[in-house]
Parts: structure tokens; sequence; C-alpha cells
């Protein structure tokens, strides 16, 4: 759709609701239920991101190459995520001992420059 | 490029491209999209990947329970909670900046485009604040209430300062060529940059929407 097509949206009313859900956001997680904290935090993160996304850059007036863009990077990010969970969240394999060894001196803050750069 | 006896020069499209010294990829569109706005797009994308795969890394260390995340409650939350509030208004301002250019309000697209590198800059005020406190602790308090905290303190800090530095150098980065576009702005030259520094500083908008929860409030 050309720019000319669509009517600005309320920009101030957009930001007034941003900045409700940015209080919404400090003082949810301020109950120190980790939950809720992650509903508050990254839930409403994902709110906050999809209305700049959608009403200052415009994007739900953009055309649908724009979408297919957009999607392909958060679709390759998924597979760069699950692809590589495993390897670090279940340690085991080659090279186990070395990686438990660093793990180690990183609990312990004894980790020499070649270990943190191994 | 030969002249045609008589003097007169062949009027091929190359040759009037050539004297609009414009190029052709700015009027050429195939997608229906304005050339350098799909550009933006694009860039905008590989940044997704850029601070996507960043934070998919925290998110992967700290689910796997990495030593020094615990140390997230020693960032301090009011001041990454400012420069949020301060990014969501400058991108207000910079998109009202693009609403105004449309209209050909050149007084008000320069102002609000500046009123947005303002935003900018307090936001780097607040992170050199912020990034003194931790590497130079003996600066605010004497004697210093912790040891120095760099990027080599443990893999927390590794990602707090590759990510929010990353970050900050995309603002600063954004403030300039903002102020580059505000000089156009005041000839009436080059609009369409306004909407598309706007894209941008939107997207550095987001990023920090992700960055502050991850950094200053999940400290569990």
């Amino acid at each position: 759709m050309s720019e000319a097509a669509h009517a600005h949206p309320n920009y101030v009313k957009i930001w007034v609701i941003l900045l409700i859900l940015l209080t919404v956001s400090i003082l949810g997680p301020m109950l120190e239920i980790p939950w809720l904290t992650i509903a508050t935090a990254f839930g409403i993160a994902v709110v906050k991101t999809l209305m700049v996304a959608a009403n200052f850059m415009h994007l739900k007036f953009e055309k649908h190459i724009i979408w297919f863009l957009l999607t392909i990077a958060f679709v390759f990010l998924g597979v760069f995520f699950f692809g590589v969970a495993s390897d670090i969240v279940k340690i085991d394999g080659a090279n186990v001992d070395g990686v438990i060894q660093w793990q180690d001196c990183l609990a312990n803050q004894s980790c020499t420059i070649e270990q943190r750069v191994k | 490029m030969t002249l045609r006896e008589g003097g007169s020069p062949p009027r091929t499209f190359a040759w009037k491209i050539l004297m609009t010294h414009s190029p052709i990829a700015t009027r050429r569109t195939v997608t229906g999209i304005p050339t350098g706005r799909l550009a933006v797009w694009w860039v905008l994308t590989s940044e997704v990947f850029i601070f996507g795969g960043l934070i998919m890394c925290f998110v992967l260390y700290k689910l796997n329970g990495a030593p020094g995340f615990e140390q997230a409650s020693m960032t301090n939350t009011p001041a990454g909670a400012f420069n949020t509030f301060v990014l969501l208004t400058s991108s207000l301002t910079i998109v009202l900046a693009h609403a105004a250019s449309e209209r050909r309000d050149l007084k008000k697209t320069f102002n609000y485009i500046w009123f947005t590198i303002f935003g900018g800059l307090v936001f780097m005020v607040v992170k050199f604040y912020e990034y003194t406190t931790k590497i130079f602790p003996e600066w605010y308090h004497t004697p210093a209430t912790h040891e120095p905290i760099t990027i080599l303190s443990n893999v927390f800090w590794s990602f707090y300062f590759t990510a929010t530095g990353l970050h900050a150098l995309h603002v600063f980065g954004g403030m300039v060529i903002m102020g580059m576009i505000s000089m156009d702005v005041l000839k009436g030259r080059n609009l369409q940059r306004v909407e598309l520094i706007g894209l941008y500083w939107h997207f550095v908008d987001i990023v920090w929407i992700f960055l502050f929860p991850l950094l200053y409030i999940a400290n569990f």
C-alpha cells in the first residue's frame, strides 16, 4: 500500500499506551513471582514491539514482501536457537572434560585468559 | 557517449538518468516499494540476525544456569527504565518528523529530528553514567562499593557490555545520520530520508525494548 493510501495512526495515543505498558513491565517483576516477571517483562516487550512496528514503522500498511523478509529472518533465528540449544543446554560428547573444567573455573572466578579464550 | 552529427546527444533513457544526476536504483521499483525504503528493511532484517543471535545466546546461557547471571541484580533498573522512556519518546518525535515531512512542514520536521537527536544524547549520557559506575566505581564512592566490573568479569557482563555497547553504537550512528538529514531538510531536499532514518530509529528502540527486561529486570 502506498504512503498516501492510509491515514496516520494517532501517534501520541500509541506513545501513551507504550508508556503505560512500560510502567506495568517495571511494576510486575517487583512482586518477585518468576512466571509473572516473564509474563509482564517479556510478554509486554513483545506487545510493545508489535505496537512500534505496526504503528510507528507503518508495518501494518507495508507490502507483503516486507513481512516475508522479516518472517525469513525470524525463522532462521529459530533454526539457530534450536540448532545450538542442544549443544549448550545438554553438555556431553566430545571434549566434555574441557567444557566442565571451563564451567568450574567460571563458577569460582578462577579462569585464566587461556581458558577464557578457549 | 558520442554526439550525433549536428551536436545534439541521443535522448536515450540512460542519457536522461545521467542528466538528472540520480542513480537509477532510486527510481526503479519492482516491488512497488520505494528503493530506499526497501533497502532500509533489508538492513533491518540483517540487524535482526545480529541482535537476535546475541539475545538467543544470552537466553541459552541463562537457561543453562551459567554462573554470573545472578549479577543482573547489579544493573541499574531505574536508569534502564528511564532510557526506555527516552527511546520510546524519541521514537514518537521521529515519527512526528516523518508526518511533518509529508506535509512539507520543513521547520517542524527539522525541530522534531533535533528533539530525537537530543533523546539519543540523553540516552548516551545515562549509558555513560551506567558504564562508569561499573568500570570505575571509585569515581562515585570512596571507598568503592564493589570491584571494577568489565567485559571480562563473567559471561553475564560480557553479554551486558557487548549488547548495550553495540546498541549504543547504533544510537550514535543514528544521531549522526539524523544530523546530516536535518541539514537537507532545511533546504527542502531528500525529505523521503526522514522516513528512512525513522525506520532505523524505531528498530533501535525495539532492540532496547528487549534488552531492558533481559539485562535489567530478569535478575532471578
